[in-house]
């Protein structure tokens, strides 16, 4: 409780800046509300949610829940959504085994191969994802030859400038389903485009640079005692890794890991550039265009990201008490 | 009672331990000392040995030097000479070829400012903060944009492009974006609950969402909010964009440094009399800088590299003036689209890496001269 003449004096001013800011923020937010809703009204576009059930009446090349050009907008919203969370998922995964493998090499006694770790992350972190992005698009996928000059893989995997060809489970019958050349294209298997190549390929390899660098970071971390008394105390170098070093090292890790793995979902909205049917791209491009619903639309769009990034957020502390925890 | 051993020699001198630098025995035994190490050598030597001369003679032996889009068209290697053709395009996009002069007269004076602020011992750094900050951003329009009472043509902002364009907006973000993200980082640790929430709400609102759809955000939506017959100009709205985006960034790396900073600092201040405004102006602000300085270099590094997003809202950025030139029907050689990204990949790598190399000294520098390790 504020009880000198001072303190009530500061309480009282602060009361004071707080109302007078609240209310100037209101002030702005009302005038341009009623601006934005005097265009909208004026300019006949919508800012209700009328359009979500409507025909969307455009194709989407990847879909992995049903979809056709009769489905609705808000069909086509869960379609760019899923095409979002397959891209952030895979990239994830891959980024982090790429990412721990450099990092690791980067602190390897081997200087040839601790070198060429650290020309990778220097090379991939310093030139734009964007521009990694479009390079792999057009410079390499594109410039693969056509289906029937394809370049075979073992494991019938194909590449060609039409995607990614690779054995996929087939249900009925059940077994591998496998990509077979057929007339002018590729059939059974499954085919990934060009452009989820290229998204996913880009985001594995320049997040993989961040990881790398705060991997090398988090284990460099590790105060040098820390492995001395491991040995001290008779353990080998594998226990020293395994019991002594990792523990304290995922402890510096995961914070800026978690904040990679975020980057990497929000950076697969760079998807717009190459025409991966993404949720920025199919909902904030497409159906944006399409309806016009501008303020319905992006306010739809920052939702999703917010609400990831917030889930992520929180179970990031959870984590971070746990550990904390742990160690006091 | 006697002692029961006293020592009448002096005890042996120790050898002393084993060396822990590097020597060329033990870089040797480390290469191919164990067989999974001597294996990962030879599996990365094969790489580069197979890697660089076929780089160089992609980019160099067998690359086109001399000579036009015909000799291209045939060249089993990079294309330097679309990129010396095309690199006025690059560099001020449709500026017109006559005016050029202005944009280079910006670069020219942005380049002066950059290193007097930069640079270790310099003078009268402080008026060089003022003029970076106030007086070059309206030198800089009434140059670019022109002022006909003045002499100076007007130069609509759709003509303006390549680099130009790129350190337009990558300038305009740090400088819009640090005084705001210093005050958003205070007004995060107010302690008055409403100006606490305003900002941490919009701070985690921006880290939250991809720069991309902030920037639809401001295509779309900034031109509904204003008054009518206020368009804002289309490179204007993606301007706002990133640096409302960059600001948020830059007030975690600021409120990163007021968290480092003792807080007898603050309290030294409040005892020698001073009011929030003098202790953070006086005692916090400047030290809080200083500290986070490394930071706020990788910060402008990220928003560099962030600059080309603005393409999503068609303005013409040095990567969108590459995309567009590689397009050229004029030179449609095989390889002209890898040595556009090739060139554009360099210019961003040399200036990224530049820019984080001398973050790096200046961190050393500043943890020499105060005794602890910045940022």
């Amino acid at each position: 409780m504020p009880s000198s003449p001072i303190e009530r004096h500061g309480a009282a001013r602060g009361a004071l800046v707080q109302v007078a800011f609240v209310l100037g923020l209101a002030f702005i937010a009302y005038e341009g509300a009623a601006m934005a809703l005097a265009h909208m009204r004026a300019h006949h576009i919508p800012f209700d949610f009328g359009f979500w059930d409507q025909r969307a009446g455009f194709d989407i090349d990847q879909h992995l829940i049903p979809y056709s050009f009769t489905s609705t907008y808000g069909r086509a919203f869960f379609v760019g959504l899923t095409n979002t969370l397959v891209v952030a998922a895979i990239g994830i995964v891959f980024a982090s085994l790429i990412g721990f493998a450099i990092g690791a090499a980067r602190l390897s006694p081997n200087l040839i191969v601790a070198k060429c770790a650290g020309a990778y992350v220097e090379a991939l972190r310093n030139v734009p994802l964007l521009l990694q992005i479009l390079f792999w698009y057009n410079a390499v996928l594109k410039a693969l030859p056509v289906p029937r000059a394809s370049l075979a893989f073992p494991g019938h995997i194909f590449l060609n400038n039409r995607g990614l060809f690779v054995p996929a489970p087939s249900f009925s019958p059940m077994g591998v389903s496998l990509p077979v050349f057929h007339g002018f294209n590729f059939t059974g298997g499954a085919r990934l485009s060009p452009e989820f190549v290229a998204l996913t390929l880009s985001l594995i390899l320049y997040t993989a640079a961040f990881i790398a660098e705060i991997v090398r970071a988090g284990i460099a971390g590790v105060p040098k005692g820390q492995g001395e008394a491991a040995a001290a105390l008779g353990l080998n170098a594998r226990q020293t890794r395994k019991y002594v070093v990792a523990p304290q090292a995922l402890r510096l890790i995961v914070p800026p890991l978690t904040s990679q793995y975020l980057n990497l979902f929000k950076n697969s909205s760079l998807a717009v550039f190459i025409g991966y049917p993404d949720l920025v791209q199919v909902f904030a491009g497409t159906v944006l265009n399409q309806t016009g619903a501008a303020v319905p639309v992006i306010a739809v769009t920052m939702a999703v990201y917010l609400f990831v990034s917030l889930i992520v957020a929180t179970a990031m502390n959870l984590y971070n008490r746990r550990i904390v925890g742990v160690a006091h | 009672m006697p002692a029961a051993y006293v020592r009448a020699t002096p005890a042996p001198v120790l050898p002393p331990p084993a060396a822990t630098g590097r020597s060329w025995s033990g870089l040797l035994r480390n290469l191919v000392g164990a067989p999974q190490s001597l294996l990962l050598t030879g599996l990365v030597l094969a790489l580069i040995v197979w890697l660089v001369p076929e780089l160089l003679r992609y980019f160099v032996f067998d690359a086109v030097w001399h000579g036009g889009a015909a000799a291209c068209r045939a060249a089993n290697g990079a294309c330097w000479t679309f990129i010396g053709q095309k690199l006025p395009y690059f560099v001020y996009g449709s500026y017109p070829p006559d005016q050029r002069w202005r944009v280079n007269l910006v670069f020219a004076i942005g380049a002066g400012l950059v290193i007097w602020l930069l640079a270790p011992r310099a003078p009268a750094r402080r008026l060089g903060t003022w003029a970076a900050f106030l007086v070059y951003p309206a030198l800089a329009f009434v140059l670019l944009y022109g002022w006909p009472a003045l002499g100076l043509k007007r130069v609509s902002s759709d003509l303006w492009g390549g680099m130009l364009v790129t350190l337009i907006v990558a300038t305009f973000g740090i400088v819009v974006s640090l005084p705001l993200g210093v005050l958003l980082a205070l007004g995060r640790r107010s302690h008055l609950p409403a100006v606490h929430w305003a900002s941490a709400g919009f701070i985690e609102f921006m880290r939250g969402v991809p720069m991309i759809a902030v920037l639809f955000m401001a295509d779309t939506m900034l031109p509904l909010f204003l008054p009518e017959g206020f368009e804002p100009d289309r490179l204007v709205r993606p301007l706002v964009g990133v640096a409302l985006f960059a600001s948020a960034y830059m007030a975690e790396v600021v409120r990163g440094g007021l968290q480092a900073l003792p807080k007898g600092q603050s309290e030294a201040g409040k005892a020698l009399g001073l009011r929030y405004w003098g202790i953070e102006r006086l005692i916090v602000l400047p030290q809080v800088l200083r500290l986070t300085i490394p930071a706020i270099a990788s910060t402008f590094i990220g928003l560099f590299k962030d600059t080309t997003l603005v393409a999503t809202v068609g303005i013409f950025d040095f990567l969108r003036t590459v995309d567009s030139a590689r397009l050229d029907p004029n030179w449609s050689g095989p390889t002209i689209t890898t040595t556009a990204y090739s060139f554009a990949a360099l210019v961003y790598f040399v200036c990224c890496f530049g820019m984080s190399r001398y973050a790096l000294g200046l961190e050393r520098r500043l943890a020499a001269r105060y005794g602890r390790t910045a940022g």
